[in-house]
């Protein structure tokens, strides 16, 4: 039993950064959206893995909740806003795809020291995989800083968010359930807002979309 | 029950919006439902002066410093809001915008006021996240209200950014959480205030550490905290001055609001030096960057969003020293601030309503013009670049004798310095704007008397607070004391 639960959670967790780093090598943007459908879907089975190992039934919910919303809602609108616009690919990210790569490996080294002082605190087989969600928010944030289509920056901003979650069911087995909720609807609901911005600019067809335009400055 | 009250009137004006066809009445009524979180707000503050209230099954629940904020959040939004009838029917007859979307900005005004009171009024640390989240995307709609280009520009910045690094503000919380739940030995952990509070002492010093820095990070971006507040001038300018006005005066407060919570719990777990360092480093970082923008902006709506760094900085500072004097100055400067701020905006989107832009090289002889409304403009910067009577300046002065009883003189020299030069350079700005003769006699809009004397009755507030000591002192006091352990 405990060797199925460490082994599933393994799996499941390795998968969710696999899935980061899978998010930089391609550059089909509904390639990158199936990827983090995929990443919601392992995310979920985390959370799910660890209510049954400690008979957790908020955590159970919660499991339930992010499969839906990270597996299915999510990457479904996403989808569908990158349809409007079929073949948008990221075609000039800022750093090329095997130099994104090296940096990726870089951040996840860089995850496993920071994440030292933290797990120290009360290791166990879950926290001990605790670096593997610090490295998938890294490599969220170093996608929003490097890629420049308007449905990348969005996928960056959900990695950041999957790592955090990942981060907080491995540490604490989720924050209370009050919390989860609302954070869930809240990244629901910023995805929506995005993608709202994004069709009123009506500028899927160019290739660098808002985020190069410079109307306002100083 | 009070406390439900609060978030219910907003929360049912939401509602009324939702069913009602706009016309001018809708937007006086969100006016009237303001000034009633006002009044229930300082009913709050004398209830709260000695122990604290519970509401909502222990979901909410209400300090002096919750009171505080819910009058804040009041004042402020009764000005932005008694605007809004005023600033619809103009965009509506100028053909800026429709009845339809008039509609949805009361309607979102309403969903970010009671984003904000839920945020100061709830118990949950948690909560408080959450609800500053969704005031991110209550405004962003706000902003991009006017449909232009810039617009949607400026709100596309400002829900990335916003969003990136609240973020990091989460995952400060859930280390914060972490470190209780291990404190408590695995059993008891809720993110709520008093059990958090009550874990501080036996938080391990490593995870409070790095959760603390990326609490800072994370809510100093709403706040307008350098190194990222580069979404605020963007936002602050495109946004309509109602809603500038309310973003300015207490969005940013209200993110601050959680800092000054978190501060106290990181206090008694690390002692004060560590909380010191970290906020003046963005503190001193905001003064500086935003005191060099300052000189050479050139546009009136970003010079008041630079400003409105400015000041957040000078709070972050003043936080950084901690003792309850230094915490009461701050709380005094968030009023102010809010208020002064309100003017300023508003009186702006009258000056962009008559002469049809922002750019201050293109504006000038307010004065001779517009007595009136350039009379006001220029006693609210007066008020802004704190001098006395206005209550900015007892704040200011609060602060640096703080600094100084902490031994912070540095800190004190910079920031005087920094003020200095704000202060040239907006009243530079200023007399520009307002001297000078330009006849070209034909002017649009004309602010009328209801109008005015709410803007001239938010000065002297602002004069009150600051010759009166009462009742407001012991409001402050007690506030302060509940973050200052």
């Amino acid at each position: 039993m405990n060797t199925a639960y460490v082994s599933a959670l393994d799996v499941t967790a390795g998968l969710v950064l696999f899935a980061a780093v899978m998010t930089l090598w391609r550059r089909g943007v509904r390639t990158i959206v199936s990827i983090l459908g995929v990443q919601g879907l392992s995310l979920s089975a985390v959370a799910l893995v660890l209510a049954i190992h400690e008979h957790d039934t908020a955590l159970l919910v919660t499991g339930g909740l992010v499969l839906v919303l990270k597996g299915i809602v999510i990457p479904g609108l996403l989808l569908r806003a990158s349809r409007l616009d079929p073949k948008s690919r990221e075609t000039r990210p800022l750093v090329n795809v095997p130099a994104s790569l090296v940096a990726a490996a870089v951040l996840i080294v860089l995850s496993y020291v920071v994440s030292a002082r933290i797990t120290s605190l009360a290791p166990s087989d879950a926290t001990r995989l605790v670096p593997l969600g610090m490295a998938t928010i890294l490599v969220g944030y170093f996608m929003l800083v490097t890629r420049r289509r308007a449905v990348s920056k969005i996928v960056g901003l959900i990695l950041v968010d999957n790592g955090i979650g990942l981060v907080a069911y491995l540490l604490t087995s989720g924050v209370p359930f009050i919390v989860e909720l609302g954070s869930s609807i809240d990244v629901l609901l910023v995805v929506v807002v995005l993608q709202f911005l994004m069709v009123s600019m009506g500028r899927h067809s160019d290739v660098d979309v808002l985020t190069e335009r410079r109307e306002l400055r100083d | 029950m009070l406390l439900v009250m609060i978030v219910a009137i907003p929360l049912a004006m939401t509602l009324a919006a939702m069913v009602c066809p706009w016309s001018p009445w809708l937007g006086r009524a969100s006016g009237l439902a303001s000034a009633g979180v006002l009044a229930l707000g300082i009913w709050l503050s004398a209830l709260t002066m000695t122990t604290p209230r519970w509401g909502a099954a222990h979901l909410m629940r209400a300090d002096s410093l919750s009171a505080f904020m819910v009058v804040v959040i009041g004042s402020v939004s009764v000005l932005a809001t008694s605007f809004t009838s005023r600033t619809m029917s103009q965009e509506i007859a100028s053909g800026a915008t429709t009845a339809r979307h008039a509609r949805h900005y009361v309607i979102l005004m309403q969903v970010f006021i009671t984003c904000m009171l839920i945020a100061v009024l709830s118990a949950n640390l948690g909560v408080v996240w959450i609800s500053i989240e969704a005031t991110t995307i209550a405004t962003t709609f706000l902003v991009s209200h006017r449909r232009t280009s810039g617009a949607f520009e400026a709100s596309w910045k400002y829900v990335i950014l916003c969003s990136v690094g609240i973020a990091l503000a989460f995952l400060g919380t859930v280390l914060i959480y972490y470190g209780e739940l291990h404190a408590s030995g695995g059993h008891v952990a809720s993110l709520n205030w008093t059990s958090l509070m009550a874990a501080a002492p036996h938080l391990d010093p490593r995870v409070t550490r790095l959760g603390f820095a990326l609490l800072v990070v994370g809510y100093g971006t709403k706040v307008g905290l350098v190194p990222m507040h580069s979404w605020l001038p963007d936002a602050h300018s495109q946004a309509p001055a109602p809603v500038s006005a309310l973003m300015s005066g207490v969005l940013l407060s209200v993110a601050f609001y959680a800092l000054l919570r978190f501060r106290a719990v990181v206090q008694i777990a690390l002692g004060p030096t560590f909380p010191r360092v970290a906020l003046l480093m963005v503190g001193v970082a905001s003064l500086l960057v935003a005191t060099a923008m300052l000189i050479a902006q050139r546009d009136l709506k970003r010079m008041l969003a630079y400003s409105s760094i400015e000041h957040m900085g000078l709070m972050a500072v003043g936080a950084a020293v901690g003792s309850p004097l230094a915490i009461a100055a701050v709380l005094l400067h968030v009023l102010g601030h809010g208020i002064t701020k309100a003017v300023l905006f508003l009186s702006a989107g009258e000056i962009y309503q008559l002469e049809g832009t922002t750019e201050i090289d293109r504006i000038s002889g307010l004065l001779a013009r517009r007595p009136v409304l350039g009379g006001i403009f220029g006693f609210a910067l007066m008020s802004l670049v704190a001098f006395p009577p206005f209550s900015l300046f007892v704040s200011e002065l609060s602060m640096a004798r703080a600094e100084v009883d902490a031994g912070l003189s540095w800190v004190v020299a910079v920031s005087l310095a920094c003020l200095a030069v704000v202060f040239a350079a907006v009243l530079r700005h200023g007399r520009h704007l307002l001297m000078g003769s330009r006849g070209d006699g034909e002017s649009p809009s004309v602010l009328d008397r209801s109008a005015a004397s709410m803007l001239v009755g938010a000065l002297v507030v602002c004069v009150a607070l600051g010759v009166l000591s009462w009742p407001v002192q012991s409001l402050l006091w007690h506030a302060a004391h509940q973050v200052t352990p």
